[in-house]
């Protein structure tokens, strides 16, 4: 039995399971991808000045993040700043990406895992649960019951799917208004914007903004109703997807009164955004340095489809401030295509690579993961205790977000609360609360920004020039977390760029070292939930956790069950001797 | 092209759509936007008189795995009845890979093996009613068939060939963009519906593949922005509302529709919002536009023709403007009328 490609995901996912339903759980998992285009490659000797366009064309969901970064590291080779207001701008127009990327896939992809369609299919005992609960917040969704809550996620059937999908073209709009077009943006410069700040545009996007409000106050409380049933009705299922805390956050939203784009600063501008970067292990804040997050970063091979560059050129030795650059750093990676045969068993699986951090503190490579994106940027932000706009405030412990007073519901506090668990309900659940996370700072954007177009300053673009030699990074938070662009000019020329987007982090196959990626370690040793047996297995549970990452790349899954058969053959003697083994 | 109608009066129609090209899911993505008409209008059947449409997308199937494949296989075996089939993503050049693939959509059930997606093209495109490309990389080869790349990918027509027919008798139809313009997908797709349907006749399409109604103009053709082209004013950097041409935009020679008609219902753009055409629907996208924020070389010559021709007529509008911007002197409070009223006008 083989699923692939795995659907209702961005890109082609392979993982391979080998799964003991005696003892009902995942003994092995390995993630792979099946697809490689080499922008890295070639990217190589083009003007640098295209390379937001070109990176963008990376991902077909998140791909003004891409344009973003690329810029910020631009900026930071050319050594250009940009208008205050070209900054709010950006701001706004990857708020409403991050409110339609989480909308669209919160809703019409991971929430069918969730659907009565769905659940009547692999726990019926579940839905008829379900049916007869009450929903704990149904005054402010309007939903009784939670199998209500389900039959509404219905594909193309129910109702919130269908809003969903009308909400998902509402920010997209949003988007388009900053950005000029969606995935792809027109707009975005180097130096600046193209975008024509009047006040229309704020106004077009603020009446927007209020319309989708409503809908994001019924959806935070509905998906709190939906997962803590979970837990509730099914004890234990926080150990679906659960990994060791190990979250890595890049930080998003730029303050202009703090970003000038020199590396020399980098820690201080960084630690103004308005989603503070970080690395959480353990539950504890270890960083919010991106310096110190950009030195640590480290490309393994081990099980992926390229020769090592190990004996190659090194295009960085020294960072601006004199650190030492590791040759295993993207400033110094080359990229060696090699396509051979898939060897699941003891050789190389995947066209992923394998980024690891480097925690110099202990020597280890830490597998990091995103979470999907909002759980690591609301633990991070969380801790970090930095960020205070009014309509998001960091405690230390936790979030608040304020969400003003909408079309038919008054004005709301949300607060998001470290969670105990880094698992699957969590990472599902942290999205809700992103969207909240993001409206509320789009509120603070808006007013920023307005007051400069009222102060006549409608500046959005400064002009730069190339130099012949430079380099640069930019650190964003894609819409599924931490992403990294370095760009090595020569010449005048691209001499080197690597991006790195969050889903290699996430999706990484077993490095040097034999260490699984996120994917794999999350899968592996989960337990199996699902009422079918292995003739009608769904591996529903698996789905469920592969998806909460918010896969985005193009791979493909499978799975690999034998019905219990292939795990004899290719088991390893510490799981159920009941199997032979 | 043939323009002759195909009475096929399909009431019920599969789309095998698989992105696992050299894309991004780009298009797909972007579909999910249109409004005009919507997927769910398709796919719910508002639409009056079209086929019942199964969707087989890997982004928003329910199924997953070998379920989701299953449709694939069964038209391979020709057991799943009329299909369109839709690609995303350029095609590789599997010749070059030895042992290895640059990408695949599923495994072979035999041999447990990778298929690879120029395998499922081999297969299913001979046998589908119509085969669409959707994107420039699936038209053209597109981003990924860049100088340099090490894929040697292409567009679908240069894989099958420019006189390809379908099993419907249908060339290739190509819905270039990137990514595609929602509304231009799925208006395509609506025509292609009708015509299965019996209702339309053989889709329009030009010597590029590309339907005539939504490719047959330029961006300039559609841009707001033309008018200071025509007078000779030009932006010199990206602060301005004026037109892009001197500061990299393409729009002039450059098959689009997108200032015309927005990007999603009417919102966004690309020059007519600020944003240079770096010319992504056409067939030499990306190289022969890039670097793409540099003057194109066409657009020094005539700008310098309409910068001369233009600060003429500019001052001479100028004057008008200045005339047309105060009102007639007979508007006024004071206690004697002045517009020429005469009760008795025409009778002396």
């Amino acid at each position: 039995m083989s699923w692939d490609p795995i659907t209702r995901i961005i890109g082609n996912l392979g993982i391979y399971t080998k799964i003991d339903f005696n003892n009902r759980e995942v003994v092995e998992c390995k993630s792979t991808s099946s697809l490689f285009r080499g922008y890295s490659v070639f990217m190589k000797g083009k003007d640098p000045r295209d390379a937001h366009f070109i990176t963008s064309r990376i991902c077909g969901i998140c791909g003004d993040n891409h344009a973003v970064c690329s810029i910020y590291a631009q900026n930071m080779a050319y050594g250009v700043k940009p208008p205050p207001l070209a900054e709010w701008i950006i701001n706004l127009g990857e708020a409403a990406e991050y409110m339609f990327d989480h909308t669209l896939f919160q809703d019409n992809l991971v929430f069918v895992d969730y659907c009565e369609q769905m659940v009547k299919e692999t726990n019926p005992g579940l839905l008829r649960r379900a049916e007869t609960t009450e929903a704990p917040n149904a005054g402010l969704h309007g939903f009784r019951t939670i199998a209500d809550i389900m039959r509404a996620f219905n594909p193309f059937s129910g109702a919130v799917y269908k809003e969903a999908l009308h909400v998902s073209r509402v920010t997209r709009e949003m988007c388009c208004l900053m950005e000029g077009r969606h995935v792809h943006p027109s707009t975005l410069y180097p130096g600046g914007v193209g975008t024509v700040a009047t006040p229309q545009v704020f106004t077009d996007y603020l009446v927007r903004l209020l319309r989708v409000l409503d809908f994001l106050k019924k959806a935070v409380p509905m998906n709190d109703d939906l997962f803590d049933f979970f837990y509730e009705a099914l004890p234990g299922y926080e150990e679906v997807g659960r990994r060791r805390v190990m979250l890595g956050c890049w930080g998003s939203f730029q303050d202009p009164a703090a970003v000038d784009y020199d590396y020399r600063n980098m820690n201080e501008w960084g630690r103004r955004m308005f989603v503070t970067p970080g690395i959480v292990l353990d539950g504890e804040l270890l960083t919010t340095d991106l310096v110190d997050i950009n030195l640590g970063i480290r490309i393994l091979l081990g099980s992926s489809y390229y020769d090592d560059w190990q004996a190659e050129e090194t295009f960085v030795t020294h960072d601006p401030l004199g650190n030492p650059v590791d040759q295993r750093h993207p400033w110094n990676q080359t990229t060696l295509p090699k396509p051979q045969k898939r060897d699941l068993e003891h050789g190389n699986y995947s066209w992923v690579m394998s980024p690891r951090w480097y925690d110099r503190r202990t020597g280890d490579h830490l597998a990091l993961d995103t979470g999907g994106g909002p759980l690591a940027r609301l633990w991070s932000t969380a801790l970090a205790g930095l960020v205070d706009t009014g309509t998001v405030r960091a405690t230390g412990h936790s979030v608040e977000i304020n969400l003003p007073k909408s079309g038919s519901l008054p004005e709301m506090r949300l607060e998001w609360k470290v969670p105990r668990w880094a698992n699957t309900i969590e990472r599902n659940r942290a999205r809700a609360y992103f969207v909240a996370y993001a409206a509320a700072m789009a509120v603070h954007f808006l007013e920023q920004a307005l007051g400069e177009v009222r102060a006549g300053r409608t500046q959005v673009f400064s002009d730069f020039d190339v130099p012949d030699e430079a380099i640069g990074c930019g650190f964003h938070e894609a819409v599924r977390g931490v992403l990294s662009h370095h760009m090595v000019i020569r010449d005048g020329k691209i001499a080197n760029y690597h991006p790195y987007p969050p889903t290699p982090w996430n999706a990484s196959p077993r490095d040097m070292y034999g260490t699984p990626g996120p994917y794999e370690d999350a899968v592996q040793g989960l337990p199996i939930f699902e009422e079918n047996g292995p003739d009608s297995f769904k591996g529903i549970d698996i789905m469920r956790t592969v998806r909460s990452f918010d896969p985005c790349l193009p791979c493909g899954v499978h799975m690999y069950l034998g019905g219990g058969k292939e795990l004899k053959q290719m088991h390893s003697p510490t799981f159920g001797a009941s199997l032979g083994g | 092209m043939t323009t002759t109608q195909t009475p096929t009066g399909l009431d019920e129609l599969h789309i095998l759509w698989t992105s696992e090209g050299m894309s991004c899911d780009g298009d797909t993505v972007s579909v999910t936007a249109a409004s005009l008409p919507s997927l769910e209008d398709v796919l719910l059947g508002l639409v009056p008189g079209l086929p019942k449409v199964h969707l087989h997308n890997k982004v928003l199937a329910t199924e997953v795995g070998d379920a989701f494949m299953a449709a694939f296989h069964q038209a391979h075996h020709d057991e799943l009845g009329p299909f369109i089939l839709v690609v995303e993503g350029s095609i590789p050049n599997e010749r070059i890979n030895g042992d290895g693939f640059w990408t695949s959509m599923g495994n072979d059930p035999v041999t447990g093996e990778p298929i690879t997606v120029n395998e499922w093209i081999d297969r299913l495109a001979p046998k589908a009613w119509a085969v669409v490309a959707i994107g420039t990389c699936a038209t053209y080869g597109g981003i990924h068939a860049m100088a340099g790349n090490p894929t040697g990918c292409m567009g679908l027509a240069d894989y099958l060939g420019k006189d390809f027919r379908s099993a419907g008798g249908l060339p290739i139809v190509n819905v270039p963009g990137c990514p595609v313009q929602p509304d231009n997908f799925m208006e395509t797709l609506t025509w292609l519906l009708y015509q299965a349907a019996g209702m339309a006749p053989t889709i329009p399409l030009d010597d590029l593949l590309r339907p005539t109604w939504l490719f047959g103009k330029t961006v300039h053709e559609g841009c707001d922005r033309g008018g200071y082209y025509e007078q000779g004013d030009f932006a010199h950097d990206y602060n301005s509302p004026k037109c892009l041409v001197r500061v990299g935009c393409w729009g002039p020679v450059v098959n689009c529709n997108v200032t015309k008609r927005g990007w999603m219902d009417g919102v966004g753009g690309c020059p007519n919002v600020g944003g240079i055409c770096i010319g992504c629907t056409m067939p030499g996208f990306p190289d022969k536009f890039m670097p793409f924020m540099d003057e194109p070389p066409g657009g020094s010559v005539s700008a310098a023709f309409s910068g001369a021709y233009g600060s003429l007529i500019r001052r001479m509008r100028s004057i008008t403007n200045n005339t047309a911007n105060k009102e007639p002197k007979w508007r006024h409070n004071r206690r004697r009328l002045t517009s020429g009223y005469d009760p008795r006008w025409g009778n002396g």
